[in-house]
C-alpha cells in the first residue's frame, strides 16, 4: 500500500522555527505545511498591506523559508502554507526571491488568492451569525472579510507542479488534506476518505499539542524535553490508514490520550466537524499505539459538505486599555483591593468614558473569577485594571490612573505597567460557496 | 476527590464560544464521570464565567466528553478584557469539580 508522510512545520504565526527544520531534515517526509493563521491575524494584515501593497503576508515568512527551504529543495519536501494571509502573491514573490538569493535552482511557487471577500459584504444581506445583523450594517468599521476556502485550488496546484504553495485563508486542515487528495487521486466526493483526510489535518494544524505541548501535568501527565518538542508527522496511506507520529529522538511523545485531547480542540459536535471540504464525523473515533509514539487513527468517516463557507470578519472595535502595579508581603490582598477600589473611583472622578471594565487580582480572581474556592492569603498580587473606549484618548487613560497609584494609591506599589492598543474584533458569518472563486498565480524561479 | 484525580482537560475557542474535553485517564471511570458532570454541573462550577447554554456531547470510544459552551470568553478572544481571553485556563478551573468518590 503506497502511503505519504506530511510534517506540520507550525500551529501558529509565532511558533518555534527549529522543529521544522527538524522535520525537513530527519522525518522523511514528503510535504511539509505551516498553519501560521490565526482569526484575527488576516485582519491586522490587512492593514499593513493597506499601508505597504508589498507587504501584509506572515512577518516570519521570511525567516521560516530561509531556514527550510534548502533542506526542502534538497529533499524534494513540498511546502503549503497559509503565511500568504492577507497578500499571497507578495508572499510568494518573497519566498522566489529566498530562493534566488540562496541559489536553490529550479522552484515553482503558487500563491492562492479569492479568499478576500470584503468588498462582497459591506454590500451583501448575510447576516452575521453572532449578532444577527446584516454585514452591509457593518460596512463603515470592516477591516476584513476571508472566506475559509477547501483543498481544491491547492490539489490543482500540485497537479501543475507546484513545490510551494502559499495561500490567504484556507482551512487549516484543508491544507493537509489537499496533498492525500493529490497523491491518491481521491474523488472530492469521496466523503469517507475525505473526512479521514480532515482528521489527520485536524490532529496536525497545531504542531507540537499533539506531540505533548498544552498537555503536561507534572506528576501525572509527564512530558519529557519540551524545550525541544518534535512536531508531527502523519503517514497516510492510499486507503484512508492513518498513524500519528514524529520525529525519532525528538522531545515530546505521541499517546493515544495526547491525540485524545487533540482531536477534541475546537471542535463541537464530533459527529458534525464542518470544513469547506466536508463534514467530518469524529464520533467513532479510535486511537491505538501500535508503537511507542506511533498511534493508529480508526473509526473516521464523513458526510457531503455544506453549500456555504465560514467567512472571519474583522472590524474596528474601539481601543482597549490596560494598567497593571504590584503589592507583595503582609497585607498584599488588602492593598490590592484596595487599590482597585481607589482607580474604580479615580474613573468616575476623571470621568473616563469606557464602555466596558473589568478590575482583577493576578494571583486571586483573574483567570477563574469565583470558580475555585479562595486561596490563602497570597505573598504577591497584581493589580489589573482594563477598559474598551471609543478613542485612544480615553483608553490610555485607564493605565495612566494604575500608575498613579504609585504616588497616590496604597503603601509598596511597585512595577507599573501600561499600554493602549487599538482592537480588531472577529466575527463570523456564511457565505455562499458559488460567491468565492480561488485564483491561483504561479511564480518560478 | 476531584476531577482532576481521574481526567484530564483541553480548551479550545472559536469566537465567544468555548469547548473543554474530560477525558478519563482509565476507561472504568467513563460511566460515573458521565453521570456526574452533566452540563447542569458543568454551568453551575462556571457561573459568573459562563453566561450562555452548556450542551454536553459524548464520545465514548475516547472515553470523552465535550462540553461547548456559550457566552463564556466575554465576547471572544479578539475583544475580551480577559487576561486569559482564549480561556486556556478553563480546563484546570474544571478539573477541579469535587466528584463523590466511588462507592
Amino acid at each position: 500500500m503506497r502511503f505519504i508522510r506530511i510534517g506540520s512545520g507550525a500551529g501558529y504565526s509565532g511558533d518555534r522555527i527549529e522543529p521544522a527544520v527538524e522535520l525537513a531534515e530527519k522525518g522523511n517526509i514528503n510535504y511539509l505545511v505551516f498553519e501560521c493563521l490565526a482569526e484575527r491575524t488576516i485582519a491586522i494584515a490587512q492593514n499593513a498591506k493597506l499601508n505597504d501593497p508589498t507587504k501584509g503576508y506572515d512577518p516570519l515568512l521570511t525567516e521560516r523559508f530561509e531556514a527550510v527551504l534548502p533542506i526542502c529543495k534538497k529533499n524534494g519536501i513540498k511546502i503549503i502554507t497559509n503565511m500568504g494571509a492577507a497578500n499571497p502573491q507578495a508572499g510568494a514573490a518573497k519566498v522566489r526571491e529566498i530562493a534566488t538569493r540562496l541559489g536553490l535552482g529550479k522552484l515553482k511557487i503558487a500563491a492562492i488568492s479569492g479568499d478576500d471577500v470584503v468588498e462582497a459584504l459591506k454590500v451583501s444581506d448575510t447576516k452575521i451569525l453572532e449578532t444577527g445583523a446584516p454585514a452591509s450594517s457593518m460596512a463603515s468599521v470592516l477591516v476584513s472579510a476571508n472566506a475559509y476556502v477547501g483543498a481544491a485550488p491547492m490539489v490543482e496546484a500540485l497537479a501543475n507542479g507546484a513545490d510551494v504553495i502559499i495561500t490567504g485563508r484556507v482551512a487549516d486542515p484543508s491544507m493537509f488534506l489537499a496533498p492525500q487528495i493529490h497523491e491518491f487521486g481521491w474523488s472530492q466526493d469521496d466523503w469517507d476518505k475525505i473526512g479521514k483526510g480532515t482528521a489527520v489535518g485536524h490532529l496536525l494544524e497545531c504542531g507540537g499539542q499533539v506531540t505533548g505541548g498544552y498537555y503536561a501535568e507534572p506528576g501525572k501527565k509527564d512530558v519529557a524535553d519540551l524545550a525541544r518538542l518534535g512536531f508531527p508527522i502523519a503517514e497516510v496511506s492510499e486507503d484512508g490508514a492513518i498513524v500519528i507520529t514524529k520525529v525519532e529522538g525528538s522531545g515530546g511523545t505521541v499517546t493515544e490520550h495526547t491525540c485524545k485531547e487533540q482531536i477534541l480542540y475546537e471542535v463541537h459536535d464530533p459527529k458534525t466537524y464542518l470544513t469547506p471540504d466536508v463534514t467530518a464525523d469524529f464520533s467513532q473515533i479510535t486511537f491505538t499505539e501500535i508503537a511507542p509514539n506511533r498511534i493508529q487513527v480508526g473509526g473516521v468517516t464523513g458526510r457531503a459538505r455544506t453549500d456555504t463557507l465560514k467567512v472571519s470578519v474583522g472590524y474596528n472595535d474601539g481601543y482597549m486599555g490596560e494598567g497593571q502595579i504590584s503589592y507583595a508581603g503582609p497585607g498584599a490582598l488588602a492593598r490590592g483591593q484596595l487599590a482597585l477600589e481607589i482607580v474604580k473611583e479615580r474613573l468616575k472622578i476623571t470621568g473616563v468614558k469606557a464602555n466596558e471594565l473589568r478590575f482583577d487580582l493576578i494571583g486571586v480572581n483573574s483567570i477563574h473569577a469565583d470558580v475555585l474556592a479562595p486561596a490563602p492569603e497570597p505573598t504577591e498580587v497584581r493589580v489589573r485594571v482594563t477598559g474598551r473606549c471609543d478613542s485612544m484618548k480615553e483608553a490610555v487613560r485607564i493605565g495612566n490612573e494604575v500608575e498613579t497609584l504609585y504616588t497616590n494609591g496604597p503603601a509598596s506599589g511597585g512595577g507599573a505597567t501600561k499600554s493602549a492598543k487599538q482592537v480588531v474584533a472577529m466575527l463570523s458569518a456564511l457565505f455562499p460557496r458559488d460567491k468565492v472563486v480561488p485564483v491561483i498565480e504561479y511564480l518560478e524561479a | 476527590m476531584k476531577l482532576f484525580d481521574i481526567a484530564h482537560s483541553r480548551t479550545g475557542d472559536k469566537g465567544n464560544i468555548s469547548n473543554i474535553s474530560v477525558i478519563v485517564y482509565d476507561q472504568k471511570d467513563y460511566e460515573r464521570v458521565r453521570e456526574y458532570v452533566t452540563p447542569e454541573r458543568v454551568k453551575a462550577h462556571f457561573k459568573g464565567i459562563v453566561n450562555g447554554e452548556v450542551v454536553r456531547y459524548e464520545i465514548p470510544t475516547l472515553g470523552a466528553l465535550n462540553f461547548v459552551m456559550q457566552d463564556a470568553l466575554g465576547g471572544g478572544v479578539t475583544r475580551s478584557l480577559a487576561l486569559d481571553a482564549h480561556g486556556k485556563c478553563l480546563a484546570s478551573a474544571l478539573l477541579a469539580m469535587d466528584i463523590p468518590a466511588k462507592n
